[in-house]
């Protein structure tokens, strides 16, 4: 029988993370297609929490891995417990939400079961065994549709293109799967890990993000008021995280961070593709830059040609004003 | 130590790629070839390896002639050798890291480091498929907690760790949310992401050096690798456009438009 697996992932603090919810979203879909049960996998040192966390959300099966080699994350302990656990079950499709961890897992969990791998899929087409996959490649400038030629198909899947799953659905039976003996004798191990810690919103949920570039000189102070004004996450563009203004996280682009949220305001980003890659997605997307003929305006439904510090304080204040009147 | 580092021959990531009408491939015409990118920052980050704990860097690409070009680049950027996996046809992940991986069990390297992805097909896999199908630890994403404009950088730091020992290394890797290190065991395979460091230009010197280092040329057959792509390209487009938008006067223009038009604010 064939089944879809989507492996969830938790926040080093335990949480769920968000992006599995759109994973499993992307897993339905995927199960409703090919007329395949929609499994997931959860491994941790402890996951019942978790686990009982993802019940209702429309699984057939939550199959927990415990282990304490999982109390940190790293590929050579994930990936034999998720081919081990596939392959028991007879998963014909291994999925996760294309994170940093997804996608330095995944790729490892299909080298084991000799499966190919789409990554960042945005949508399915087809039925049964005969899938076609959509995913971006050269940045967003062509989407391509692909199919995977082995038996199991492996594949991570970018979360804005999918809305997070409710719950609702009958709950899922949990079943402990045990942790193959090979999870502890990873040849890798965890050393640290330096969190990025922030009151805003995260860049990839949050439904505004206020981004900055090059035209901030590395003067973050107007975009953050701003996103505060707004709730909003902030962004950047790739050339002043380089430059160490900005922690690497807040990177929006192609090989950073992709969003898609409802408002984007890009101040002083001049609008590479590469950027332009993490967020046309955005429903409505404001440019505002001193150069008229930026790219980014291409993309822009509203642009204002003008400098980031007179715009940004002006829009923080009539917002401010709006919402007190 | 010896280390192997790739470079695939992608288009200039400045340039604007069209698809053909029919959907087969994109326009070749007009378009400029370049050393993979990340595939840039692995040979620089080999290159400064070698500097700090001498030996040598292979530098090793696979396609048809004309990924001699990117061989030529890194060897004038000062790696020691290149070898050229003579390929036509079409390669996708899998097979990539089947041929890599006969290619690092005759060359035998400490660590092999690989661009995260490349900018054509985007998909970074290879690197993970390799490490497994070894046996090896990876470090995917790396990258450093000093700025590119640091002076770690401008001294030209290696970001990867070795231990005095020989059999470990540190590496830093970007990740959501922040940063993490870990320690994997060499040998290994690390991706570099983009802040690992700024890669060197050639310099004259070193592209006349570089005419005269060894191309070592294998094929697949000589490697015994079936490099028969699994994924199956169907059909590529280009992606919706955005319909065209509109310039505002002033702010109070933008702000009432987003509160009353857009309704996002």
């Amino acid at each position: 029988m064939s089944i879809v697996l989507i492996v969830a992932e938790s926040q080093p603090d335990g949480h769920l993370r968000k992006a599995t919810l759109h994973a499993i979203a992307a897993g339905k879909e995927l199960a409703q297609k090919t007329g395949a049960p929609l499994h997931l996998a959860v491994l941790a040192e402890n996951p019942s929490a978790l686990a009982e966390q993802l019940k209702p959300y429309g699984a057939v099966v939550i199959h927990t891995v415990a282990s304490p080699a999982f109390a940190h994350y790293v590929a050579e302990s994930y990936a034999p417990a998720v081919a081990a656990l596939a392959s028991s079950i007879g998963a014909d499709f291994v999925g996760a939400a294309a994170t940093a961890q997804g996608r330095d897992l995944l790729p490892r969990v299909a080298a084991r079961l000799k499966a190919a791998m789409a990554s960042d899929v945005l949508a399915f087409s087809g039925s049964g065994t005969d899938v076609t996959f959509t995913r971006p490649m050269w940045a967003g400038s062509v989407i391509a549709d692909v199919k995977l030629k082995t038996s199991v198909k492996a594949l991570t899947i970018r979360a804005t293109e999918f809305s997070a799953a409710e719950p609702g659905g009958g709950p899922a039976e949990v079943k402990a799967f045990p942790a193959p003996a090979d999870v502890a004798s990873s040849p890798t191990q965890f050393v640290s890990f330096n969190e990025v810690k922030s009151a805003r919103p995260e860049l990839t949920e949050a439904s505004i993000v206020v981004s900055g570039g090059r035209g901030t000189k590395g003067d973050f102070k107007e975009i953050e008021a701003l996103a505060d004004e707004l709730g909003a996450a902030v962004g950047a563009s790739r050339a002043v995280c380089d430059a160490g203004w900005v922690p690497n996280d807040y990177q929006v682009g192609q090989t950073g961070k992709v969003v898609a949220p409802k408002l984007y305001i890009a101040a002083g980003i001049s609008g590479a593709i590469q950027h332009l890659a993490g967020m046309k997605g955005s429903k409505v997307i404001v440019a505002i830059n001193k150069d008229p003929e930026a790219p980014i305006f291409q993309v822009a439904d509203y642009g204002i040609v003008a400098d980031l510090f007179k715009v940004l304080p002006e829009l923080r204040a009539a917002i401010h004003a709006s919402k007190s009147s | 130590m010896k280390i192997l580092v790739t470079a695939k021959r992608v288009e200039d990531p400045e340039s604007k790629i069209k698809v053909k009408a029919d959907g087969s491939g994109i326009v070749q015409e007009g378009l400029k070839y370049k050393i993979n990118p990340f595939d840039e920052i692995a040979v620089e980050e080999g290159l400064r390896l070698a500097a700090k704990h001498g030996g040598e860097v292979v530098v090793v690409s696979i396609g048809p002639k004309e990924v001699q070009e990117q061989l030529r680049h890194a060897l004038a950027m000062g790696a020691t050798k290149a070898v050229w996996v003579n390929h036509g046809g079409a390669l996708d992940p899998m097979s990539a890291a089947g041929l890599l991986k006969a290619v690092l069990e005759r060359e035998k390297p400490d660590l092999a480091i690989l661009g995260k992805q490349s900018i054509d097909d985007d998909q970074n896999q290879t690197g993970q498929y390799l490490a497994e199908w070894l046996g090896w630890s990876q470090a995917t994403f790396a990258s450093k907690v000093e700025s590119l404009e640091s002076d770690a950088e401008k001294a030209k730091t290696p970001a990867i760790h070795i231990a005095a020992d020989g059999k470990s290394a540190q590496v830093v890797r970007e990740v959501d949310n922040g940063l993490t290190t870990l320690s994997v065991k060499l040998p290994a395979i690390v991706t570099s992401d983009l802040r690992l460091n700024l890669p060197r230009y050639a310099s004259l010197p070193g592209i006349m050096k570089a005419k005269n280092k060894p191309i070592e040329e294998l094929t697949p057959a000589a490697l015994g690798v079936d490099a028969s792509p699994q994924i199956q390209v169907v059909k590529l487009s280009a992606p919706p456009p955005r319909k065209a938008g509109v310039k505002v006067g002033d702010v109070q223009e933008l702000f009432t438009k987003l509160k009353n038009e857009a309704k996002v604010i």
